[in-house]
């Protein structure tokens, strides 16, 4: 099934909230996993024959496990609030993307088996069996929700879709109807140790070639080492850094800032990936298991430090779930955490986002710049849904908002917001996050980026903008393939670490 | 005692049970519920004392929903607000010698009643108007709604077009709580209000009413931004660490 052709958004000054088109992206699903992938990671291999009980039998299970879970199916009162806060909705029409349909899909089913409405007057509720046609709902608009939060924001009872996308996600997992690009990519961490599949030799090799373009471009031997024992920093990054662009500027940004503050770093090989799809799954076992590689790196490493690249559902994971996953953190008093916290330095935060630790290092006047060489640049900043409404940065509420800010605002002259409204808590998301960065999907990946690109496309004609930083590898992948369809250059996108790295003064710091 | 008094008797005393008992078991069941990983929608206050003041404004004023849509904010609070006013109002049904306060809400009370009426009227409206909700609405939506205007027109005509004898209504609802059944006045309107209260509160755990109690177990509002600083973990999550 090649993308089926599909018009680009037009965007308006002010994106108007569209006209219900049903079924609009009723033809939109991911390639469904193979036999192979599913077995690899212990799934089922293909739709089960029982596929009705067990998938009803799951979404007990896991109503006994998730208290989001269950108070989320339970407290919605149908208020409207949510129905368009979606960027699929705004983008496709399509109802089901409306948060609130979404999650009728899941809350329909919960209605009809689990309370006592739903069985004695169904048609009432709006409680529905699950037929074949639900089903194949639950893959196709499960697929069409990345897991944003920004309906959670604007919930009167803050019900979150990324938990019931989640737990959708999870029993069509547990049933054998899961998605191809999410568990082939989880195949590959276990087996390789990132997402990408790049193997040890290959990493090393691309980080010595990173180091010779760094020498020839600055002069300074900076340098990308990897499993050094003893370094201070373990540094865990997305994979898509180590080659994709402009994910790569950000590297060879995160590593001139270790040069220039004197800080001994190191890649893992084992742990060369800072994404973990298993929350995108919402499979628990996942998550923890692709989480506590980076565990056992960092006790192998014997590293004080462990600090986050540039990925924003990463530092959703590392920031609120590690010390619950995998006892990275602080304040455990349990043996197995204690373990590795006994290790760590608590004089910083366990762990840490680059952005942290460069604007530590800023503030502490630490790193020198030449803002000029940023000349160039009008820059505005995408904030990434996971580490807007996901996690913090620094020691207040909004500190993932004001950090990277300041850095950028440190390294470079010319910085314009986007409209309120698009930024901050109620960010857009790129179209992409949240396991739907795949081809087969690329008209709701179009359509989903819209409301971005309309407010993109206000500070590029108001104050001339040609560069959109932000934080995340998924975004930097999903822009530099979007935006052409909306007219823009495809290297408008890039990190705060490339402009920290392009201003950065390496040497003596006199 | 005439029939009618033994059945809105009746009524009262098994609409109670299940109200109490079916949301003592729903809170119970979401308390018991672990909630494994920490989920507060950020940015999201860091402490305890920050956590109760958020959740005091959800509860109090709908930050989130004033944040996401003032119509639905202006129906909701004025629906809500004049519920709890008409709920205070009516506490001199229940309380001899009436609570000095509850004389205060009185007048407030009896204003609230039209306020609360035209709240719904608006929340009802939207979900013809608007086509987004339209579209979500289920046949159970309308009928809420139905159920709380039907309470609050029959309450308002028993006040305003036929009134019915309070005194005694009053005697009948302290006589139940003393399991002292006493006469109730027989009055359609005051059949028609009753019947609705019991009913409402028969569906309240079983329903979408459920919103009451479960915006306060919601783990993106009551949870502390703090997952560096302490380790959270659900008991069937440390069993994993025991393997």
């Amino acid at each position: 099934m090649a993308a089926a052709e599909f018009t680009t958004p037009e965007l308006k000054d002010f994106p108007a909230i569209p006209a219900l088109q049903r079924d609009a992206m009723a033809e939109s699903k991911p390639y469904v996993a193979s036999d192979k992938i599913n077995t690899a990671i212990g799934f089922p291999g293909e739709l089960v024959p029982d596929w009705e009980a067990k998938a009803i039998g799951h979404l007990g299970e896991l109503l006994k496990k998730y208290r989001s879970l269950k108070v989320y199916l339970d407290a919605c009162v149908h208020c409207g609030a949510c129905t368009d806060k979606c960027h699929y909705f705004l983008g496709t029409g399509d109802p089901k993307n409306m948060p609130v349909a979404r999650q009728d899909l899941l809350r329909g089913v919960y209605r009809r088996h689990f309370t006592l409405a739903g069985k004695l007057f169904p048609k009432l509720v709006g409680a529905t069996d699950l037929t074949r046609e639900v089903l194949d709902d639950w893959y196709k608009y499960y697929h069409q929700c990345s897991e944003c939060r920004r309906c959670s924001v604007f919930c009167p009872y803050g019900i979150d879709t990324a938990e019931i996308t989640m737990a959708g996600r999870e029993i069509l997992d547990s049933i054998g109807y899961g998605q191809k690009y999410s568990n082939e990519i989880i195949g590959k961490v276990h087996k390789i140790g990132n997402n990408l599949g790049l193997p040890g030799p290959a990493l090393a090799d691309t980080l010595q070639g990173v180091e010779e373009d760094v020498k020839e471009d600055t002069g300074v031997d900076v340098k990308y080492p990897m499993d050094v024992k003893g370094a201070e920093v373990l540094l865990i990054t997305p994979s898509a850094d180590f080659f994709a662009e402009p994910h790569i500027d950000s590297l060879i940004g995160y590593g001139k800032v270790f040069h220039a503050a004197g800080i001994s770093w190191t890649l893992s090989s084992k742990a060369s990936e800072a994404g973990n799809f298993g929350m995108f799954i919402g499979n628990y076992d996942q998550l923890r298991t692709i989480a506590l590689r980076i565990r056992e790196a960092a006790l192998e490493l014997g590293v004080k430090r462990i600090v986050v690249g540039e990925c924003g559902h990463a530092w959703r994971v590392a920031y609120s779930f590690w010390n619950t996953l995998t006892g990275i953190g602080a304040g455990a008093n349990d043996p197995f955490a204690v373990q590795l916290q006994s290790q760590l330095d608590h004089r910083y935060k366990q762990p840490a986002h680059i952005c942290e630790v460069t604007w530590d290092l800023i503030q502490r006047g630490a790193l020198k710049f030449d803002k000029s060489a940023n000349d160039h640049r009008i820059i505005t900043f995408h904030d990434s849904c996971n580490v807007a409404r996901a996690s913090r940065m620094g020691d207040t509420p909004g500190g993932q908002f004001d950090i990277p800010r300041s850095i950028i605002k440190a390294v470079a002259n010319n910085y314009f917001e986007m409209a309120p409204g698009t930024t901050h808590e109620a960010t857009f998301c790129c179209g992409g996050g949240g396991g739907v960065l795949t081809d087969e999907l690329l008209e709701l990946r179009v359509k989903g980026s819209m409301p971005r690109m309309g407010a993109l496309k206000q500070v590029v004609d108001q104050h001339g903008v040609n560069f959109m930083a932000t934080i995340c590898a998924i975004c930097k992948a999903q822009f530099t393939k979007v935006l052409p369809y909306y007219k823009f250059n495809r290297g408008m996108v890039g990190g705060v670490h490339q402009l920290v790295s392009t201003a950065i003064r390496l040497g003596s710091n006199d | 005692m005439s029939a009618a008094t033994i059945f809105f008797a009746v009524l009262f005393y098994a609409a109670t049970a299940i109200l109490v008992a079916g949301l003592a078991y729903k809170i119970a069941d979401y308390f018991r519920t672990p909630a494994p990983l920490k989920i507060p929608t950020t940015p999201a206050p860091t402490t305890t004392g920050g956590v109760v003041l958020r959740m005091l404004r959800e509860v109090a004023l709908f930050e989130s929903l004033f944040k996401s849509n003032l119509w639905i904010w202006a129906f909701g609070i004025l629906f809500h607000g004049a519920l709890l006013l008409v709920l205070l109002r009516h506490l001199r049904y229940f309380t001899e010698p009436v609570w000095f306060w509850v004389g205060w809400v009185q007048p407030f009370g009896l204003y609230a009643g039209f306020a609360m009426v035209a709240g719904l009227a608006g929340l009802w409206g939207r979900r013809f108007v608007v086509e987004r909700i339209r579209y979500i609405s289920t046949p159970s939506d309308h009928l809420m709604l139905a159920l709380l205007a039907g309470i609050g027109l029959s309450g308002l005509a028993m006040k305003f077009l036929m009134h019915t004898d309070i005194v005694a209504v009053k005697a009948f609802f302290l006589g139940l709580m003393r399991f002292d059944v006493q006469p109730l006045p027989a009055h359609p309107g005051l059949y028609i209000h009753l019947t609705l209260v019991a009913l409402l509160m028969i569906i309240f755990p079983f329903s979408k009413l459920l919103h009451a109690p479960g915006v306060f177990f919601s783990p993106s509002r009551n949870q502390a931004d703090d997952p560096r600083e302490k380790r959270h973990l659900a008991p069937w999550a440390a069993e994993l660490e025991k393997n």
